[in-house]
């Protein structure tokens, strides 16, 4: 899967050029809600995260779907950047920022951002 | 909230745009995959952003999926009838030059029934935002085949195949003047926001096409599969391209290779539609401020 948008030839996810505010600039952190009796099972939040850090749940809800919540380990992993909030059809997920993290972004950082 | 075990997200009884959606209704009727309820949080969340007043915006509807939108959002909104939301948008908007006019509809609606309500809207450019929900078929019906079926596709009613060239609309609209013309796709959300925002923001007629999966009506018959398997094809093969030219295109999800292109392809300032006189229709009450003075003023004279 590629992203054929993007018109150089650059990996996924590689920034095009070293960011000027790299030193100073943070991660915002979020926290991520859903609504489980909302959900219609679409994926579109768990195939779209750029973190890729949602999966479907085990549990289901009233009307037999699947929800989707945050894998195994993820939960800090959230950077708040409100795809799945605005892509959900059901208006059934969203983010919160909780904090913005202290440690600077690394160079490279991004590259364990990869959606399956 | 509850958590229901190590990995689960924090469960929450109500989201952000709640205050703007009636949430009663929710969840929606809309299939599990349909881009529809997107195109509605986008177009929510443009007008949280266009710093307007709720009570200013209006939104129409036609009939079909896309119809909905106007029982969903929480501002004032029409449900009009069939392919004659246009029509019904462009009272408002002449009488109440001061309301922020979208009509969401989708392209059966628009571009069928109401083929041309759009072209003569587009060419006297009425100050309104037409979003254009393509599903590429008439999906409340049941799937039936309509003017932006792409060639080859079955349907209800093309069970060989579609023999129809479909639509080009964001080129038929350009053609007849519209001052903004765009085409995004479900997928881009971020953008489709912002295009939806620089129309309400533009003077004149901006259309934004919208291409959403049908997986009930359109998916089904052409084994395209599931609701995230179009995005997944969306994601393939979107070029975005704001210079494209609009003779080409042309949208064929069908044929692997073609490339669907989206974009802000046109961007004019041609003088908004105002009626003969060019001043602003009178109040409801039938005076304006203006037009008492000079009464006044006349009866002094007498």
């Amino acid at each position: 899967m590629t992203k054929t948008h993007r018109k150089s030839d650059q990996p996924k996810n590689k920034p095009l050029r070293t960011p000027m505010d790299l030193s100073y600039a943070k991660v915002p952190q979020g926290q991520v809600y859903v609504i489980p009796e909302r959900c219609k099972e679409c994926r579109f939040c768990v195939e779209f995260c750029p973190q890729g850090m949602l999966t479907l749940s085990t549990e289901i809800n009233a009307k037999g779907y699947h929800y989707p919540q945050i894998r195994e380990g993820r939960e800090k992993d959230c950077i708040h950047c409100g795809f799945c909030n605005l892509v959900c059809p059901e208006f059934a997920i969203y983010t919160h920022e909780i904090a913005a993290v202290d440690t600077p972004i690394q160079e490279g950082s991004h590259e364990h951002a990869v959606t399956e | 909230m509850t958590t229901t075990g190590p990995t689960a997200a924090i469960v929450a009884k109500k989201h952000p745009v709640d205050d703007l959606l009636r949430a009663d209704r929710l969840p929606h009727i809309l299939c599990p995959g349909c881009g529809i309820g997107t195109t509605m949080h986008c177009y929510l969340e443009a007008l949280v952003e266009s710093g307007v007043h709720v009570d200013k915006h209006v939104c129409v509807s036609g009939i079909g999926c896309s119809g909905r939108t106007a029982g969903y959002v929480k501002v004032d909104s029409y449900h009009s009838t069939h392919g004659r939301a246009l029509p019904f948008a462009l009272g408002i908007a002449v009488y109440r030059p001061e309301l922020t006019v979208t009509v969401i509809s989708g392209d059966g609606d628009l571009s069928s029934i109401g083929g041309n309500h759009l072209i003569h809207a587009a060419r006297r450019n009425v100050n309104m935002t037409v979003i254009c929900i393509n599903n590429f078929n008439y999906g409340m019906t049941g799937g039936q085949a309509g003017p932006t079926t792409p060639m080859t596709a079955k349907s209800g009613t093309t069970p060989y195949g579609v023999a129809d060239k479909p639509f080009n609309l964001p080129h038929l609209v350009n053609a007849v003047g519209a001052n903004f013309v765009a085409r995004w796709s479900v997928l881009h959300a971020r953008q489709l926001k912002d295009s939806i925002l620089r129309g309400m923001r533009k003077p004149g007629f901006a259309f934004i096409e919208v291409l959403s999966p049908c997986p009930t009506g359109f998916g089904r018959p052409n084994d395209v599969g599931e609701g995230i398997e179009e995005m997944l094809k969306y994601h393939r093969r979107c070029k975005w391209d704001d210079k494209a030219r609009l003779e080409d295109v042309d949208i064929d999800m069908l044929r692997p290779d073609s490339p669907v292109i989206v974009g802000n392809f046109v961007d004019r300032d041609r003088p908004a539609f105002c009626p003969a006189t060019g001043a602003p229709p009178a109040s409801p009450t039938g005076a304006t401020e203006e037009s008492t003075k000079e009464r006044a003023a006349m009866k002094d004279a007498h």
